[in-house]
């Protein structure tokens, strides 16, 4: 099953592919350098206290975001 | 020396990604002793050190880890704007080979602008355990510039990456330097051809301890427990060793004072009881607490633990308008402010970083913590000082909270900004290294510091308190110490240790034991004379206020550089003390009223 959503409703262990980003220019800029671009496969492993930071595998390394930044990151989920 | 007329000299610029290991190529290079961290944002300056082999002399330049040449944060504008100005011979840019594929965007960015280039895959060794194997062959001839794979931890690599680096610097130039239209793809396609991963056997098992440390029911928990048990450690484990010294040096004063017989009492008094007393009494009090603590703390550092904090705390620093990063800043803060307020440049956010450099000073650094165990004990004996000094920690870092919220209120209103941080993976420590370094690193510090602060400290106080000066200062004060729930005489200990706060204690007892001093505190013990002249209430007011005044010296001046303004340095000078003062006035009122 393909769903789409927005990163931050990536469930830990679920994965997919980042289809758009918009946001404030720094931090779209910031994930630019972590390779976090539209067509990047990303994962979320796992997140904190309240979910409100999540921990997101991205090209090999793992990068801390919180969930209220990222909702603006379209992914299409493919488990 | 006939062989100086063909020495060259190479200068080579560090550049990498965050916590890839350059301060550690840096050290193995050179044979500095640059802290280092297992996390990103450990180097927030550049060093420089010198190798020689042969007849090529290198200067290398560590600078800050960048994830860009863009600039983002600070710290990143100090690797960008040395890259730019300063031209080097060679660039080196310094990779992960665990995470190649985004360490590969920054040197794709310095390959397209600097000509003379070497890349070196660091960490090797690491990535072999979790099943990634480099081909340096291939990965060079999509880059276009010569690759080396190390293992700087190890040693591994190193004579070959200086081999290369000499024949890159003193090479022909590039008929012209590559583009990449999109660096991002460049970086993915280049890894998928030159990187060979196998199932990394124990990601599994990784992922599961990242869990459970940032669950909200064991993360919180553990890290409480955490710094519970480095205080307690510190508490109890400098117990001995402090007084071991202690009588150590008492034994050397009997010692000098036969020597100087002879000599008019007040050469004897300036040396004997000024200088050496000053000097000794710091180095008593300060160096146990710090070889405990430091290594405990580097032990946490190297393995990784510190981002999991961030991570943790984030939500909570959210709440008061900062970011997780900043407790990475307060963290640092407990060994020594003036570093916790370099240490601020990780930030990103101009705003949340004057926060943050304004508010550090309050979680208590090093030179804090004797005085705090020191009261601690002497006045909460049931509570043991353990207790009291994680207590006043806590306290601390719950005020560098609160302050910092109010301020991200008023002040320094800001749209909150983006929350982006990398979570490197644990990394074993070495812990014979730790333990020699940073055991090595602080007797060498606290020794500079009786040397260069309390010897003439101790100087200056003995002929104060020998002409009266400081009873009359200490009189004067007293209304206003009172009025703190202090007297003159702790104020004025605290006015007196601005160059350094480890010169709270030596100096009180000498304002307390009054004309002569030290020759009388000598035979009784400092507790003693600490016990006689306080009550409780005085106590607690002391440590409150040790918590929170004025920044030491070193820190101003670290706070004027970093923040380059009188008036935000003036900020960080008044908003503790304001802070301070009101929590004692109103602890003295409770105490009036109970």
């Amino acid at each position: 099953m393909v769903v789409m959503c927005g990163l931050d409703a990536l469930r830990p262990g679920c994965g997919g592919v980042v289809l758009h980003i918009q946001g404030n220019g720094g931090l779209v800029n910031r994930l630019k350098d972590f390779g976090l671009v539209p067509g990047t496969r990303v994962r979320c492993l796992y997140t904190g206290p309240g979910g409100k930071v999540r921990a997101i595998a991205c090209r090999g390394s793992v990068i801390a975001l919180r969930t209220g930044d990222i909702r603006e990151i379209q992914v299409r989920c493919d488990g | 020396m006939d062989d100086r007329i063909d020495l060259h000299k190479i200068t080579v610029h560090l550049a990498g990604n965050p916590n890839v290991g350059k301060s550690t190529l840096f050290n193995a290079l050179t044979g500095m002793h640059q802290h280092t961290g297992n996390w990103p944002g450990k180097t927030v300056g550049t060093a420089v050190g010198e190798v020689r082999r042969g007849n090529t002399v290198y200067t290398l330049v560590d600078l800050p880890g960048t994830y860009s040449l863009e600039g983002r944060s600070t710290e990143e504008q100090v690797a960008a704007r040395c890259l730019e100005e300063e031209k080097a011979d060679c660039v080196l840019v310094v990779c992960d080979a665990s995470c190649l594929e985004r360490s590969l965007g920054l040197a794709l960015q310095v390959l397209q602008r600097y000509d003379k280039v070497v890349v070196c895959v660091n960490l090797v060794d690491e990535a072999r355990r979790r099943g990634v194997e480099i081909d340096a062959k291939r990965l060079a001839f999509h880059l276009g510039t010569p690759v080396v794979l190390t293992a700087a931890g190890r040693g591994e690599g190193l004579d070959a990456l200086l081999t290369q680096l000499r024949r890159t610097a003193l090479g022909p130039e590039k008929q012209s330097l590559p583009t990449w239209k999109d660096p991002v793809a460049a970086a993915e396609s280049i890894t998928a051809d030159s990187v060979i991963r196998q199932q990394d056997p124990l990601e599994a098992f990784r992922l599961k301890i990242d869990k459970l440390l940032v669950s909200r029911r064991f993360g919180l928990g553990l890290m409480a427990l955490l710094l519970l048990a480095i205080v307690w450690l510190t508490v109890w484990g400098a117990n001995y060793p402090s007084m071991l010294l202690e009588r150590f040096f008492e034994w050397g004063y009997t010692v000098l004072s036969g020597w100087f017989g002879t000599a008019p009492w007040w050469l004897r008094g300036v040396l004997l009881d000024g200088l050496y007393a000053t000097c000794t009494r710091v180095i008593a009090v300060m160096l146990p607490p710090m070889a405990i603590f430091f290594p405990l703390f580097t032990f946490l550092e190297d393995v990784g633990y510190l981002p999991r904090m961030a991570f943790l705390m984030d939500p909570c620093m959210a709440r008061c308008g900062g970011c997780g990063k900043q407790a990475l800043t307060l963290c640092m803060g407990l060994g020594c402010n003036a570093v916790g307020v370099m240490g601020c440049r990780i930030i990103d956010s101009p705003r949340e970083r004057l926060a943050a450099i304004l508010t550090n000073t309050m979680v208590p650094c090093n030179g804090r913590f004797p005085t705090l165990i020191l009261l601690g004990s002497l006045f909460f004996p049931e509570a043991g000082a353990a207790l009291v000094v994680a207590a006043c920690v806590a306290l601390g870092a719950v005020g560098a909270m609160a302050a910092s919220g109010v301020l991200s209120k008023t002040f320094l209103r800001s749209a909150p900004s983006a929350f982006v941080m990398e979570m490197p993976p644990f990394r074993r420590p070495r812990l014979g290294k730790i333990l020699v370094r940073s055991v090595l690193d602080r007797t060498l510090f606290v020794a500079g510091r009786a040397i260069t602060v309390a010897a003439p400290a101790g100087v200056v106080l003995w002929i104060l308190a020998n002409t009266g000066v400081l009873t009359a200062l200490s009189n004067i004060l007293d209304p206003v110490g009172i009025l703190l729930g202090m007297n003159g005489c702790i104020l004025l200990a605290f006015i007196f240790s601005l160059p350094a706060n480890e010169l709270l204690i030596p100096v009180l007892l000498m304002a307390l034991t009054g004309v002569g001093s030290l020759a009388a505190a000598e035979s009784v013990s400092s507790t003693a004379v600490l016990g006689s002249a306080m009550n409780r209430q005085m106590a607690v007011c002391c440590m409150v206020f040790t918590l929170f005044h004025w920044p030491c010296s070193t820190t101003l001046m670290t706070i004027y550089r970093e923040t380059g303004s009188m008036k935000k340095t003036a900020a960080a000078f008044a908003l503790p003390t304001a802070f301070g003062c009101i929590l004692c006035m109103l602890i003295r009122l409770a105490c009036y009223w109970i």
